[in-house]
């Protein structure tokens, strides 16, 4: 218990019961004073134990503490038990820092919802939930922390359930996720099947001994659990839950469905790298999954209106770009991309949800434009975002995304094919981002007249958290500058306890480095793709601002593709066809003709057969005792004449 | 010393006599007295037998028996009290409800 691991659950919890069990009762000043006041104390421990970690030689960096034996049943026994490594440190940082700034950014954009403290309860939940997934030290006790952050997601998609369409999506979050979460449970009974425990301890060292590299188990057991990270991360094919979870507050699709829980899948995968690193194929299906999530995400991005639905779509292919990362074994790369998505991510979206704030709940991009001069805080920070998701160099989005490119191409489980689209990808999103600038900041204002006036830049409360997201969305990347550019790639080797020294051996580093050529290649893929998303975001710039009677006549010339992308490759309405429809009309069989007319008719008509029976037996009962007694009597003497008479 | 035929015949008719009265009488005080007797009748048999054999049982039985219609002359008339209370009547064909 040196290190008390422990509080950093803690805090969150406390404020969540606290509100929870208050819910009402409390003032709104208190109610945010417990719910930003638990997620900042448990990022401050959370940095405390950061430091105690760099602190410690870098072979000694774990820190682990039980706290109780969860469930003791023979040999399955599962403890509740803290892990803190190089990767939960990040995860944890992110998760309650970025948590912590979207929790205040919340005070002010949620003030005047009726249901202010039921919004911070569950937030609460939620950041309890995500730092257990985190922090948990066997799979089981992630599964937990799995569950709970798909049940707040649930909670908070629906938080305004008065209306139609956000309980539909509330409910679609939820139902798509249990498709991904019963392949991640297949996965862990594999695991303990073969292994006979979840301890990730246990498991990674026992894995090479009990698996063989590539067989089939290990491959179904990896691929089992990326299915659970598909559901939980938004991938193909369970993505379709994302884009319609932006029906929650925008703060929550800021922290949930951008920065943190979807970034789950992800983290599973990084720390399992022992069983990946075991299955190649699983490693290539999650590069060619990631990879087509990528560009198909973002080409639905480049033609959707709503401001949330675009950056919903940015973020799911930025997701697959972080399974191309754990695909191609650079799973440090992954986990860079993550933190800096975190921090860019979260700020787009925050920073839609001021622009929403200004415009009284309007979403679409069509009725927007002009806000640079009215919201000056909201339109630089925005920028910066949009500069780093990009990946204009200097900023965090650059150096995450191009090591990633590099690695693609460089890595052993990589191929230029991969990396091509992934650049292609790269571009589009220059492209969309742009486009989402130019029609929301620049250009005529194309509100109504009572809008105009209401323009306002958002409190205090809400851009103060722009602000340092900001700085963190330039900063944050130069942590991982690349040895090419003088860095030190200081991230990658922090995380090296966890990822092992074969992904950096393998994957660009030092071993490629060293050779002259590589660092000439990689600086050229550098230099070339800084110079093609230029041109991207020019082409968002002639298309969307100069020119804008271009876009009109490209898209009549290619109605057929506009079409396609806009109905988001009617995917949703494929599933529904082949997936939902039939499981509806499955059901009102099994309901209309099996239940009710099969097992209903059976019990009915037992009943009334007993019922047409018994009415003609019951004229035996009179109810007149004296006659129970005469035939009580004939009974007796005919049993005793009987007896006798034998 | 009286044969033992005179015993049960004697135990015989009493039977009798209680079974007649539960089947003819309407009144149930008249037909609760008729189910004392027919148990007394059993008793008298059962003594007899004791006393021929020269056994010790049939002694406990009866006692036992005995007790058990205590018990049952008390609860017997409870109901009988309250059925009375409630209807006014004690006459047993009024308390048919089973017959619809």
């Amino acid at each position: 218990m040196e290190h008390s691991l422990y509080l950093i659950l803690l805090f969150p919890l406390a404020g969540f019961l606290i509100n929870g069990l208050l819910l009402g009762r409390l003032n709104k000043k208190l109610i945010s004073l417990i719910g930003c006041g638990s997620v900042g104390l448990a990022f401050l421990w959370g940095l405390k134990t950061f430091f105690n970690l760099l602190a410690v030689p870098e072979t000694e960096r774990i820190f682990n503490e039980v706290l109780f034996t969860w469930i003791p049943s023979g040999i399955f026994k599962v403890d509740f038990g803290l892990m803190f490594d190089p990767l939960s440190a990040v995860m944890v940082l992110v998760v309650s820092g970025v948590g912590f700034l979207i929790h205040v950014y919340s005070v002010g954009y949620m003030h005047d919802d009726p249901g202010y403290g039921r919004y911070f309860t569950y937030l609460n939940l939620f950041v309890f939930s995500m730092l257990t997934l985190v922090l948990a030290d066997n799979y089981l006790l992630m599964f937990v922390g799995w569950e709970g952050v798909g049940l707040c997601s649930y909670l908070l998609i629906g938080f305004w359930f008065e209306k139609q369409s956000a309980s539909d999506a509330g409910k679609k979050a939820f139902i798509v996720n249990r498709i991904g979460d019963f392949g991640f449970l297949l996965g862990l009974f594999i695991i303990f099947w073969q292994v006979g425990s979840l301890d990730f301890a246990v498991v990674f060292k026992q894995a090479p001994l009990v698996f063989a590299a590539g067989g089939t188990l290990i491959t179904a057991a990896t691929l089992l659990l990326f299915v659970g990270a598909t559901g939980k991360s938004a991938q193909i094919p369970l993505y379709v839950w994302l884009p319609d979870a932006m029906e929650g507050p925008t703060p929550v699709s800021a922290l949930i469905h951008a920065a943190t829980m979807v970034t789950a899948g992800v983290y599973m995968i990084a720390r399992s790298n022992v069983l990946y690193m075991m299955a190649p194929t699983t490693l290539a299906v999650v590069a060619i999954v990631g990879c087509a999530t990528a560009l198909m995400a973002a080409t639905i991005a480049l033609t959707q209106n709503d401001i949330k639905r675009v950056l919903a779509y940015s973020t799911v292919s930025q997701l697959g770009y972080m399974f191309v990362a754990c695909g191609v074994a650079a799973f440090a790369a992954g986990i860079f991309h993550l933190m800096t998505h975190a921090f860019f991510k979260a700020l787009l979206f925050l920073g839609a949800g001021s622009v929403i704030h200004a415009l009284a709940g309007q979403q679409d991009m069509r009725f927007m434009g002009g806000l640079k001069r009215p919201m000056k805080t909201t339109f630089i920070t925005f920028l910066f975002a949009t500069l780093a998701i990009a990946g204009i160099p200097g900023l965090s989005g650059f150096f995450s995304k191009d090591e990633i490119l590099w690695k693609s191409f460089s890595s052993d489980y990589g191929s230029p094919v991969i990396w091509a689209i992934a650049l292609f990808t790269a571009l589009l999103t220059a492209f969309y981002m742009f486009r989402l600038i130019f029609l929301t900041f620049y250009g005529e204002p194309r509100m109504d007249e009572h809008a105009k006036h209401h323009l306002h830049e958002s409190p205090k409360m809400m851009t103060v958290p722009l602000v340092i997201l900001a700085v963190l969305s330039i900063v944050g990347g130069w942590v991982g500058i690349p040895h090419v550019l003088g860095g030190g790639n200081h991230f990658e080797k922090f995380l090296e306890p966890v990822m092992g020294k074969m992904t950096t051996g393998a994957t660009g580093g030092h071993a490629l480095t060293s050779a002259g050529h590589d660092t000439a290649t990689e600086l050229v893929f550098m230099i070339g793709s800084v110079l093609l998303i230029l041109a991207a975001i020019y082409a968002a710039y002639y298309l969307y601002l100069k020119n804008i009677t271009v876009v009109g006549r490209i898209r009549q010339r290619l109605s057929g593709l506009y079409k396609v992308l806009y109905n988001k490759y009617y995917i949703d309405e494929i599933y529904g066809a082949i997936i939902v429809r039939p499981l509806i009309n499955g059901s009102l069989f099994l309901w209309k003709i099996i239940d009710v007319m099969l097992i209903d008719g059976i019990a009915n008509g037992v009943a009334a057969l007993i019922g047409y029976i018994s009415s003609d037996v019951r004229g035996m009962q009179t109810g007149n005792m004296r006659t129970y007694v005469t035939v009580f009597l004939g009974g007796a003497i005919i049993l005793m004449g009987y007896f006798i008479l034998r | 010393m009286i044969p033992i035929t005179h015993y049960l015949i004697l135990s015989a008719m009493l039977f009798a006599i209680g079974v007649t009265g539960v089947i003819i009488s309407r009144n149930l005080i008249i037909m609760f007295m008729s189910i004392e007797v027919m148990l007394n009748a059993a008793n008298l048999a059962i003594i007899a037998f004791s006393r021929s054999l020269n056994l010790m049982d049939g002694h406990v039985f009866v006692f036992l028996v005995m007790a058990v219609a205590a018990a049952e002359a008390a609860v017997g008339l409870a109901i009988i009290i309250n059925l009375f209370r409630n209807r006014e009547s004690i006459n047993a064909d009024t308390f048919s409800l089973m017959k619809r």
